[in-house]
């Protein structure tokens, strides 16, 4: 690891743009600074008190020099923001791209729990490839937390009750400090972790190595398998088979737009699905009873990410006549 | 101008000795004092709780303290020295005191009120210290939900009450001050004669009033989802724990300004003296004070890029943050542009002035990495914000405080004290200050998260350094405290004007009498009249 440096490595595709962005505000601080303690010092000499300088016609207006010292600092400040705001945007708008590997990250005190599309779970652990955008999607089972890897110059706030996305490119093997960030109880400061970085092929060893200890088949699912495993055992199909007619068939779901019974269109996002599942009477599909349960304390967080993996997994076979396919990334 | 002077024997400290005499008090000045204490002993709790997390983080391992224990030290070192220290200690001692005696008025407009709020300040006090001692708190002085609403098992609720107790107590100084500076200001102090120390100090006020009532309201709320379980902030229970957080920026912004305008206020006073010069701009400088408390209330959504909150709403929060620093540049500019043929001294309210000029503009510079949206989704809840936000704090607030309490200590007590040891105890702190938290920003963008008690071992040398820095900080405030309570009895005997200052303050007696003034003064001429004949600002410190 980087140690004794000043500045830490350089290790996404985001951290030179960021490192850039730091290095032009500390040049403007050097400048502004320079600009204040130049003058003032070099007046405390000269002018001392009992010194022999002119203090002749002293100033006590001046609305030019006013204005100047208003305006042109706000003209590079607005600079400065046009700059932050469009990496911003860059930075947490989620990616649509098909070859984004998709990794979910489910935030507990005081823990990282994270999963591939493939199905390998880590703790407190990432492994991935470099030269292949990452996408999070994150969201905490109880309190505020905040993924951190500074190496990435990423982080993000962890909800509970709400998804949120982030994604970055690694471009550099290596291991890397995870934090949380946001302070989150008594073990805050243990909340942390390594992200792994490999060269795609490691990462298909990694991939195929870290399933040969599966004992079970549920070990070996991938994140869609695994959500098709809990629907089956969670009976969701007993209302929802496609040839039943009191729930509405879940094929084809994943960004459809949908009709709710109080009168709001929404699309039928992670979020949508989540609310469904655990608060079924504040998303009441239209033409339907409201019979779901909820199943608020029957299915944690995690397992909620896989039934959201299979439903995105299963395709209506209206629209799409090679009918249900599973995609072993489930990001179809 | 009018020059009274009080019979000896009738000044406020000695006009009655009895202890009901202080607490029943609706003297003006003496409430001051009696803030003054208070908040002192909040500044030693306060102050301490730093000293420990200093220790603690000498090492990357946790092994001082337990990490409980810890998260309960960095929560109280926070609640304790915003709310119970930096957000009363200008207005409520400096403005208590000097606000009528600048304005030639005999007291504030509702004295019974001012004595109110300081019992409601020590309630709230009172309050804290339980908290404190039933076991702590530790959510952080920023209270998020849903960690203080529903997982928190220490005395939350205690605490929220004490600082709602400390935020009434400055909803009636706030108000109590408007109303005093519109209604009672001596014959021909027009606004544009005001000090700018009581302009800094109303628009002090108006956040005051205007802001606090919503982190009153939001207190209340954590209390009521904590006890009743009502859903407001936590999404288990059907709330949004974003809400809680523009609840509690939108006052704890305008709290930033509650704490540094009024140091404003103080530098803009040391510097005319100190300078034998009018301030440079005099307009500017008072406006500027007016345009941050207004601006301060719309930015608080810089403290919200990386939680949630839109990105769209996140652009105007990051642009309108950029607009609210021009003022403040302003005022540093127009400060310089004060010494410029100037008659400088360097005495030691002049060195905490230059002090809080260097180290408020490094802290205001560094606000704008973070006001930069994408530099802010790197350096938030790291060291870099803990650095940044004590440059303005302490290297801003507090330096204004120490630098006013040295600047009108022979006023407010009578007594001189050793001038050597104020230099000593102002490069003291300035040093100490820089060696504790200039390594801060170094370990923040390296990526050290805030709130740890261990830390990965790279940043061990950094926060040796910072360790380092924070004991001569502390020895500087220590020998400070030490000298001025020495100079309380030992103390030369201060004159009526020992700066030879400008302002009605140094025109009555020292220390003034109950009433301020014996006969009402009328002003004639603007503030910081320093003409070519106080040029070589010689010390006059006879007794008259
Ligand atoms: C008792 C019958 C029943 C069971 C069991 C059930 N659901 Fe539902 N579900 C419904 C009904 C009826 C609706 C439509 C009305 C509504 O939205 O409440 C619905 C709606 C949904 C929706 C929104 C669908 C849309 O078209 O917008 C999702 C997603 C969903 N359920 C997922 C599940 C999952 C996952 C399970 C198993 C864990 C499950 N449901 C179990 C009856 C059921
Ligand atoms: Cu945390
Ligand atoms: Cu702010």
């Amino acid at each position: 690891m980087n140690s004794g440096g000043l500045m830490p490595e350089q290790a996404s595709n985001f951290a030179q743009e960021m490192d850039l962005l730091y290095y032009v505000l500390i040049g403007l601080t050097v400048f502004f600074a320079l600009l204040v303690f130049v003058p003032m010092l070099y007046f405390v000499v000269k002018y001392r008190a009992g010194s022999k300088a002119d203090r002749t016609r002293p100033t006590y207006h001046n609305l030019k020099l006013e204005l100047a010292w208003s305006l042109i600092p706000l003209a590079m400040g607005l600079v400065v923001f046009v700059w932050g705001a469009k990496l911003f945007v860059e930075m947490y708008t989620p990616l649509e791209s098909e070859n984004a590997l998709q990794i979910t990250v489910v935030g507990k005190q005081w823990m990282w729990h994270l999963q591939h599309p493939t199905g390998q779970r880590e703790n407190n652990e990432l492994h991935i490839p470099t030269g292949r955008p990452i996408q999070l999607t994150m969201i905490s089972q109880d309190v505020i937390h905040s993924f951190f890897v500074p190496a990435f110059r990423i982080k993000r706030d962890v909800l509970p009750g709400r998804y949120v996305t982030m994604w970055f490119e690694a471009t550099k093997t290596g291991r890397y400090h995870l934090y949380c960030a946001e302070y989150c109880g008594t073990d805050h400061a243990k909340m942390t972790g390594w992200v792994y970085v490999m060269k795609p092929e490691e990462y298909e060893r990694w991939l195929v190595a870290s399933k040969w200890g599966a004992v079970s088949d549920a070990a070996r699912d991938t994140m869609a398998e695994a959500g098709e495993r809990l629907y089956n055992d969670m009976q969701c199909n007993s209302c929802h088979d496609p040839a039943a007619q009191n729930a509405p068939s879940l094929a084809g779901l994943f960004g459809k737009e949908r009709r709710l019974s109080d009168g709001r269109v929404v699309t039928a996002g992670e979020d949508y699905i989540r609310r469904s599942i655990y608060k079924p009477n504040s998303m009441k599909v239209i033409g339907y009873e409201p019979i779901m349960p909820t199943y608020e304390g029957l299915i944690d967080e995690q397992e909620v990410l896989q039934l959201i993996a299979y439903i995105r997994s299963v395709r209506d076979e209206a629209d799409d006549l090679t009918g249900r396919e599973t995609t072993p990334e489930g990001d179809s | 101008m009018s020059h009274t002077d009080a019979p000896k024997g009738t000044d406020y400290l000695h006009a009655d000795y009895s202890i009901k005499s202080w607490l029943l008090t609706l003297d003006h000045k003496r409430i001051a004092i009696l803030y003054l204490i208070t908040i002192s002993l909040f500044l030693a709790i306060g102050g301490s709780m730093a000293l420990i997390i200093r220790m603690e983080l000498l090492t990357p391992e946790g092994d001082l303290l337990m990490s409980d224990t810890y998260n309960k030290a960095f929560t109280v070192h926070g609640v304790t020295l915003i709310f119970f220290f930096l957000i009363p200690s200008i207005p409520a001692v400096l403005g208590n005191f000097l606000i009528p005696l600048m304005i030639g008025a005999r007291d504030v407009a509702f004295p019974r009120l001012n004595l109110l709020s300081w019992y409601v300040f020590t309630t709230g006090g009172t309050l804290g210290v339980i908290a404190l001692v039933v076991g702590g708190v530790d959510t952080g002085w920023t209270f998020y939900t849903p960690y203080s609403t529903s997982f928190s098992n220490t005395a939350v609720v205690t605490a929220v009450f004490a600082v709602f107790f400390a935020g009434f107590a400055s909803i009636m100084t706030g108000l109590n001050f408007i109303v005093t500076i519109h209604k009672m200001r001596a014959p021909g102090l027009t606004w544009s004669r005001l000090p700018l120390f009581i302009w800094a100090q109303y628009a002090t006020s108006v956040i005051m009033v205007l802001g606090t009532p919503v982190i009153a309201i939001t207190l209340l709320l954590i209390a009521a989802e904590k006890t009743l379980r009502i859903g407001i902030f936590d999404p288990a229970l059907g709330g949004d724990p974003i809400l809680f957080q523009h609840l509690f920026w939108f006052y704890s912004h305008p709290a930033v300004y509650i704490m540094i305008l009024p140091s404003m206020g103080v530098i803009s006073e040391l510097i005319a003296c100190f300078s034998r010069k009018r301030i440079f701009g005099y307009e500017f400088v008072a406006y500027s004070s007016i345009a941050i408390a207004v601006l301060g209330f719309v930015v608080w959504g810089h403290h919200m890029f990386v939680s949630g909150q839109s990105m769209y709403a996140g652009m105007v929060f990051s642009v309108l943050s950029f607009l609210v620093s021009i003022p403040s540049a302003v005022k540093i500019f127009n400060w310089i542009a004060t010494m410029h043929k100037g008659q400088i001294r360097l005495d030691s309210p002049m060195l905490y002035a230059l002090g809080f000029i260097g180290l408020f503009t490094i802290g205001g510079l560094t606000g704008l990495f973070l006001a930069v949206m994408g530099l802010d989704i790197h350096v938030h809840d790291t060291y870099f914000v803990v650095a940044h936000f004590h440059y303005i704090m302490v290297g801003g607030a507090i330096l204004g405080f120490f630098g006013g309490i040295h600047f009108w200590w022979p006023k407010i007590t009578g007594r001189l004290y050793p001038e050597i040891l104020g230099k000593l105890s102002a490069v003291l702190i300035f040093i100490g200050f820089n060696f504790t938290f200039l390594p801060q920003f170094i370990a923040g963008y390296l990526g050290m998260p805030r709130r740890t008690h261990s830390y990965s071992e790279e940043f061990q040398v950094l926060n040796v350094l910072s360790s380092a820095g924070a004991s001569i900080l502390a020895s500087g405030t220590i020998i400070a405290v030490a000298y001025l309570l020495w100079s309380l009895w030992y103390g030369e005997k201060a004159g009526r004007n020992p700066w030879n200052a400008k302002g009605l303050e140094w025109e009555t007696s020292t220390p003034p009498p109950t009433t301020n003034f014996e006969r009402t003064p009328t002003v004639t001429e603007e503030a910081y009249a320093y003409g070519p004949d106080d040029e070589s600002g010689e010390v006059n410190n006879e007794r008259d």
